[in-house]
């Protein structure tokens, strides 16, 4: 297997080298990649839509479909891990609960504690004392990750950044509470329903912003018809329904990113995990 | 656009991806595949691709290892090759 | 030799591209083990990310973000300052969805381990194939 891996391999790159000889010279301002499309692009984005960054202009405006399938495809993927991994009906596991004064450890074997009681605290089976300062830094840094990722998704008109980006930033702030606490506290902060939910709220926002566009007598995602509801002139409306997508597109990629990691790191069973 | 700099860092990059398929340990592998995400962007913000760098550093290098090494604790460190 | 190194500059990036791409299609031929098949394929990828990211670029050229005041009508924008933004576009969405087909395959990895212990592709077979 191995050697004919190699020859098949050694065959393909041989031919992509041979191919290459007919390529343009890398960074060639002439290419035919860089001669036919963008260079409209480049001129007339920002005169049409008001968002100084094309980046951000072609992703949302000029080709808003492609974008609304990729959310679509994320959203998929997301409840392809739902629906591949989650378990609801499970037999009752042993459980490890500490009791937080005396710091000593009950195993209940198949079952729980039958009162809820602020003495004992559950934990992991693979528990290990916390260390007092990563819990403490990481709590404390989670507001301004956030933070940042609503700066990044509300500034993506002016500098790098969108929906994507700053949704994935807002995910990995609950994982991080997630890794550094226990995954009960990320799942009490965010619930499984919530998330869930989210996920398809996102893509309902960016389908539901290329139906008010139809409703207004526009095509599909043409979001210059969009002055009559929101009060500006039509170079605004374009920039504002920019905005309006990207926020969908980050709230989908945050719901999707927990919710993998969430049943990836406890093996579907959202209940102890990484 | 420095091509030296350039060919520095994508030696570098093929490094890293022959050391993340060949090292005989899974969780070495994730974070080696973290760092080979990593070059990676700092190999797309050379190009002047900044968003794309962007996008390749929170995910690529970020949630994706996390992924990963969420995957490793669910199943085995153990491989043969 | 003096003439060999502009066409070295002019193509050495597409060839090591091609050396990453085959890195990756050979991992995901030869290895035994699913998650390094998982690596191999997400090598593979990004050297095609950046085989794509890498047409775009333009010597000399700056990020595609117009500088306030530069779209105002009298200055005409030259698109030979900036370099290309589509494949950019193309690309930055391709990466998000790559992370989540990864986490969709690391999935599978777990069923697959929950079912059989262990990671190894001929172990698998063997505990398949009907004795």
């Amino acid at each position: 297997m191995k050697a004919a891996g190699l020859i098949i391999v050694l065959l393909t790159g041989g031919l992509l080298l041979y191919a290459t000889q007919d390529f343009p010279p890398w960074g060639a301002p002439d290419s035919p990649a860089s001669t036919h499309v963008s260079p409209r692009y480049l001129q007339k984005a920002t005169e049409e839509t008001a968002v100084p960054n094309i980046v951000t202009a072609v992703l949302a405006d000029y080709r808003g479909f492609d974008t609304m399938f990729e959310t679509t495809v994320i959203f998929c993927a997301g409840i392809g891990c739902f629906v591949l991994l989650r378990i609801f009906r499970q037999k009752p596991e042993d459980r490890y609960y500490r009791h937080i004064a005396t710091e000593i450890t009950l195993h209940i074997k198949g079952g729980r504690l039958p009162n809820k009681s602020r003495e004992f605290e559950r934990i992991d089976t693979l528990w290990t004392p916390y260390d007092l300062v990563i819990k403490t830094v990481c709590r404390i840094l989670a507001p301004f990750i956030q933070l940042f990722a609503l700066y990044v998704i509300a500034h993506g008109h002016h500098s790098p950044g969108g929906g994507f980006q700053g949704g994935v930033i807002l995910g990995a702030s609950i994982i991080l509470i997630a890794i550094s606490h226990n995954m009960r506290t990320a799942i009490a902060r965010i619930s499984e329903k919530v998330d869930n939910l989210l996920m398809a709220v996102g893509v309902f926002i960016y389908a539901g912003i290329g139906a008010v566009c139809v409703m207004l007598g526009a095509a599909f995602l043409d979001y210059g018809n969009l002055s009559v509801i929101l009060f500006a002139d039509e170079i605004m409306a374009r920039s504002h329904g920019i905005l309006g997508v990207e926020i969908g597109v980050g709230i989908t990629v945050m719901a999707v990113m927990i919710s993998i990691y969430n049943n990836l790191a406890s093996a579907g069973k959202q209940d102890e995990g990484l | 656009m420095i091509w030296q700099l350039d060919l520095a860092i994508l030696t570098l990059v093929i490094f890293t991806a022959i050391a993340a398929i060949s090292v005989k340990d899974l969780l070495g592998c994730a974070i080696l595949f973290g760092a080979y995400s990593f070059l990676m962007c700092l190999l797309w913000a050379i190009m002047a691709a900044v968003d794309v760098a962007f996008t390749e550093a929170s995910v690529g290098a970020g949630v994706s290892t996390v992924f990963f090494v969420a995957a490793v604790f669910r199943t085995t460190r153990r491989t043969r090759d | 030799m003096s003439d060999l190194i502009p066409i070295l500059v002019a193509k050495y990036n597409y060839w090591l591209y091609i050396v990453l791409m085959m890195i990756g299609l050979y991992a995901m031929i030869a290895k035994n083990n699913l998650v390094k098949k998982l690596v191999g394929m997400n090598i593979f990828q990004t050297s095609i990310i950046l085989f794509y990211v890498s047409i775009g670029c333009k010597k000399g050229a700056t990020i595609p973000i117009i500088q306030h005041g530069m779209a105002a009508g009298h200055h005409a924008i030259d698109p030979s300052h900036y370099v290309n933004p589509l494949p950019h576009v193309l690309m930055l969405t391709a990466i998000v969805v790559s992370v989540s087909t990864f986490g969709v395959a690391l999935a599978l990895a777990i069923k697959t381990y929950h079912q059989y212990k262990t990671l190894e592709e001929d172990e698998i077979l063997a505990r398949l194939r009907p004795r």
